[in-house]
């Protein structure tokens, strides 16, 4: 077990570095620059203040010059200033990270509570009218882009209640905090929750036609220990598997969600970075992300351990 | 010399005016003014910015020496008011325009405002000082100033080159605050500090801009708000329906479409909306430095084949306005007379006939039914830049030219028209004056770095300083007449037309002036109140 999580911890950093390359190659491979888009937006340029700008902001160093500074910085706890609000991107990037967390722990709650046991039920339940009709649900949760839905869930909270659930960011009831992230993390999670129930459901069903869930039955086991004991542990792999890959996507989702819902996390904010070529915000947070998703990976890893013996012995 | 006098009786009277409107309060004091803003700006200094993403919410952080007055839709000459300015005047054969300054009056750091502060202000636009903007976009407004020159603490004199009367105007734009020595600029684009109605109190890019009242501000029984919060929602749908839903006072201004306008007046009847236009024009940008467009005919037939009607007609709903390069009468000043717009090539009411007319020019060109012109038209890849290109390339069909969408990112937008690697482009020009000088030095005088197609016309560019000195309104309206005639008959850059928005606030929302000819200037917010 030791050798596996070495094994892992070091690929783990490989992977970091070699997307700190590819987050810093690719970001300058796109056209334009922070200077080239405020002068856009003046709708001039003076050759003489843009050398001085580009100076000012270390954008006219040679590319490996710039990545070594970015790298150094990040190893001494130095992540820069952001080009546009001059002020450190630690204090831009740090106070929108909980926002988002909460959001995507929410979706991912929302995913996995929903769609595990719906995903059981249908399981158990295969060919019936609930069967039928959960494989509905769980097709339109795929169907539907999380972007649609919000802003279908905002036009009929305005036109039924009069109300519409964007941010908040002082709520003063439960219920303001609770509508503050419960419906874009709804939103963005519904999809997510589909996905789980349709996975859970086919491992489940390979699960249960399995010869030792019929000794099982045979031996008298009820049906709840049966399902939920026997059968869904062994089932669960695929799912964590999805639910994992589904943490490191959702921040796809989250992003248009955020602008749906007016929601200042990290995920709007990247976007908008990326918009201005804001490459110390850009950088930092992708690395971040990027960070989160092999911490993701890794746990998932750790997770199949856990739950299949035979991964453990084996490495 | 006798309009000199006029303009200083105007002065005089402004004052009055200013001090007897005080007397005549009838705002109730408190609340907070809730809207929501499109974007985040790049940061909060005016003088480094170009859009009114910036205006809007930092206008009531600072005072002009003079300003437009707020509760007046047109932007006039003779409706500017002095602000930090008690009055003015023109001496030295209208070469020197000298302020005597306000006494009393403190930034909101508490630090006194003097005749140095504008000194400054005015020196660093000029970039005569070693601290310099980082962007400064409007450095060409003060071509014509040779210094600034003080005298004691409240008289400052602005020498100029040569007699420019519209000076008094840019200084009455939004996009001139007077800033403090003392504060850096690198400090007012984070943290502004001026003399105005309400106090900065936070930036949160992405997500809000928040002032708050100025108890110490130098009029008194103003502002009425204790303040104004922003918040930004760069999605427009999602702004609209916050704003149905009763979280925003009012909309962003000059923002919202007019199919929007309808839809907000549908969902939330009670809104008061109001369609207004913004002074910007859509129009055409043609590199006539490289085939095809080299040729005049090609030029020509271009501007011959626009339906404008058309385009208002599906872009807003036919609430547009149809000029030359200034803003159409009767919300513009200046613009061209409908009898004279329509002597123009491709006025004309017949657009059938204007498109045989361009068809002929095209063939002479060497081109016909046989025989198109193939054409990129290149666009900013933003709807109000995007929709108008597709129009146009459906138009140009009708005259034997095939365009193809060429869609840029703003990035690089600009360096493209720079390099000159186009054919056409759809373009869009704000004017944050309604006034000549302003229009036309930035965009079509020689070597201007805001005339994109570099159109050089040293004969007009006579007639731009005839009419910048003329301190006569009507010889110099006709002087201004004769120039954008001659502008749109030359093709340096046809328009398509002005655009028309809507802005909307609840009825409780009280003492809001959009302003008809410019969408940069009215923004101070110290008359607004809330009748709640």
């Amino acid at each position: 077990m030791f050798a596996y999580l070495v094994r892992r911890l070091f690929l783990m950093l490989v992977t970091l570095f070699g997307i700190s390359v590819v987050i810093f190659f690719l970001l300058r491979i796109v056209p334009g620059n922070i200077v080239d888009i405020l002068f856009a937006a003046a709708g001039y340029v003076d050759p003489a203040d843009k050398a001085n700008l580009e100076k000012e902001l270390g954008i006219d160093q040679p590319l490996v010059m710039q990545y070594l500074h970015w790298i150094g910085g990040l190893l001494r706890g130095d992540f820069g200033y952001s080009y546009v609000s001059e002020k450190p991107a630690l204090q831009e990037i740090l106070p929108r990270i909980p926002i988002t967390a909460r959001l995507a722990g929410l979706a991912l709650l929302f995913s996995a509570s929903i769609g595990i046991p719906l995903g059981v039920i249908s399981a158990v339940k295969q060919g019936t009218k609930l069967d039928y009709a959960l494989r509905v649900v769980s097709l339109s949760g795929l169907s539907l882009p999380s972007f649609w839905l919000g802003l279908l869930i905002l036009t009929a909270s305005v036109a039924m209640f009069g109300q519409m659930p964007i941010f908040n960011p002082n709520p003063q009831t439960w219920l303001e905090a609770f509508a503050t992230y419960a419906v874009p993390a709804a939103a963005v999670g519904f999809r997510s929750a589909a996905l789980t129930m349709r996975i859970t459901r086919s491992s489940m069903l390979e699960v249960l036609r399995q010869d030792y869930i019929r000794t099982a039955r045979a031996k008298g086991a009820s049906d709840a220990a049966v399902n939920y004991q026997h059968a869904l542990k062994n089932a669960m792999l695929p799912v964590i598997t999805v639910i994992g890959i589904e943490a490191a996507f959702l921040i796809g989702g989250l992003i248009v969600t955020e602008t749906v819902f007016n929601i200042p996390g990290v995920a709007r904010f990247l976007v908008e970075a990326i918009r201005w070529r804001d490459y110390p915000i850009v950088q930092n947070l992708v690395m971040f992300i990027a960070v989160v998703v092999v911490f993701a990976n890794f746990t998932v890893d750790m997770l199949y351990a856990v739950f299949d013996p035979r991964i453990r012995f084996t490495d | 010399m006798r309009s000199v006098r006029a303009l200083a009786a105007m002065a005089a009277l402004s004052v009055l005016t200013v001090s007897t409107t005080t007397l005549a309060d009838e705002g109730k004091q408190g609340g907070i003014l809730r809207m929501y803003h499109r974007d985040s700006p790049a940061n909060a200094s005016i003088h480094e910015g170009a859009t009114y993403s910036v205006n809007i919410p930092f206008m009531p952080v600072f005072n002009n020496l003079v300003i437009y007055k707020q509760d007046e839709p047109q932007n006039r000459m003779d409706d500017i008011v002095p602000e930090l300015a008690e009055s003015w005047a023109w001496v030295n054969d209208n070469k020197t325009l000298t302020f005597k300054l306000r006494q009393g009056v403190k930034w909101h750091d508490g630090k006194p405002f003097t005749s140095a502060d504008v000194k400054c202000t005015f020196d660093m636009l000029m970039g005569k000082l070693q601290q310099k903007f980082r962007q400064n976009p409007r450095k060409a407004w003060y071509n014509e100033v040779n210094d600034i020159s003080t005298n004691g603490d409240f008289e400052v004199s602005f020498n100029l080159k040569r007699p420019q009367p519209s000076l008094l105007a840019l200084l009455a734009s939004g996009y001139t605050p007077v800033y403090p020595c003392h504060v850096s600029p690198g400090d007012m684009r984070t943290h502004p500090i001026g003399t105005g109605p309400f106090k900065f109190v936070e930036f949160k890019a992405n997500e809000s801009i928040k002032l708050t009242r100025n108890p110490d501000y130098w009029k008194k029984s103003r502002p009425y708000l204790d303040g104004i919060e922003f918040t930004i929602i760069p999605n427009r749908s999602t702004a609209i329906l916050a704003f149905v839903a009763g979280k925003f006072d009012m909309t962003f201004p000059t923002e919202v479409t007019i199919p929007l306008v309808k839809d907000v007046k549908s969902q939330a009847p009670s809104a008061i909306c109001e369609i207004a236009p913004t002074n910007v024009s859509t129009n055409i940008i043609v590199n006539s430095s490289a085939p095809p467009f080299d040729n005049v005919d090609i030029r020509r037939a271009m501007a011959l084949a626009l339906d404008r009607k058309a385009f208002i007609s599906i872009m807003f709903e036919g609430q547009g306005d149809i000029g030359g390069t200034m803003l159409p009468p009767p919300n513009g000043l200046w613009g061209l007379p409908k009898e004279m717009l329509e002597t123009i090539p491709g006025y004309g009411p017949d657009v059938s006939a204007n498109r045989e007319e361009a068809k002929k020019l095209m063939q002479k060109a060497g081109y016909g039914p046989d025989k198109h012109l193939a054409v990129k038209v290149s666009t900013r890849n933003i709807p109000v830049y995007r929709d108008p290109a597709v129009i146009l390339i459906d138009q140009l069909k009708s005259i034997y030219i095939d365009g193809e969408l060429d869609v840029v990112e703003t990035a690089n937008w600009f360096p493209k028209v720079a390099r000159k690697d186009y054919m056409i482009g759809l373009n869009l020009t704000g004017n944050a004056v309604d006034d000549p000088d302003q229009s036309f030095y930035e965009n079509y005088s020689c070597g201007s770095e805001r005339n994109y197609t570099n159109y050089c016309n040293k004969e007009i560019e006579k007639l731009f300083d005839v009419q910048s000195q003329e301190t006569d309104a009507g010889k110099r309206k006709k002087l201004v007449w004769e120039i954008d005639k001659r502008l749109q008959e030359d093709v340096a850059r046809p328009i398509i037309f002005h655009s028309r928005m809507g802005t909307c606030w609840q009825p409780y929302v009280k003492g809001v002036t959009i302003m008809t000819n410019s969408s940069y200037n009215g923004y101070r917010y110290e008359d607004l109140w809330l009748d709640k």
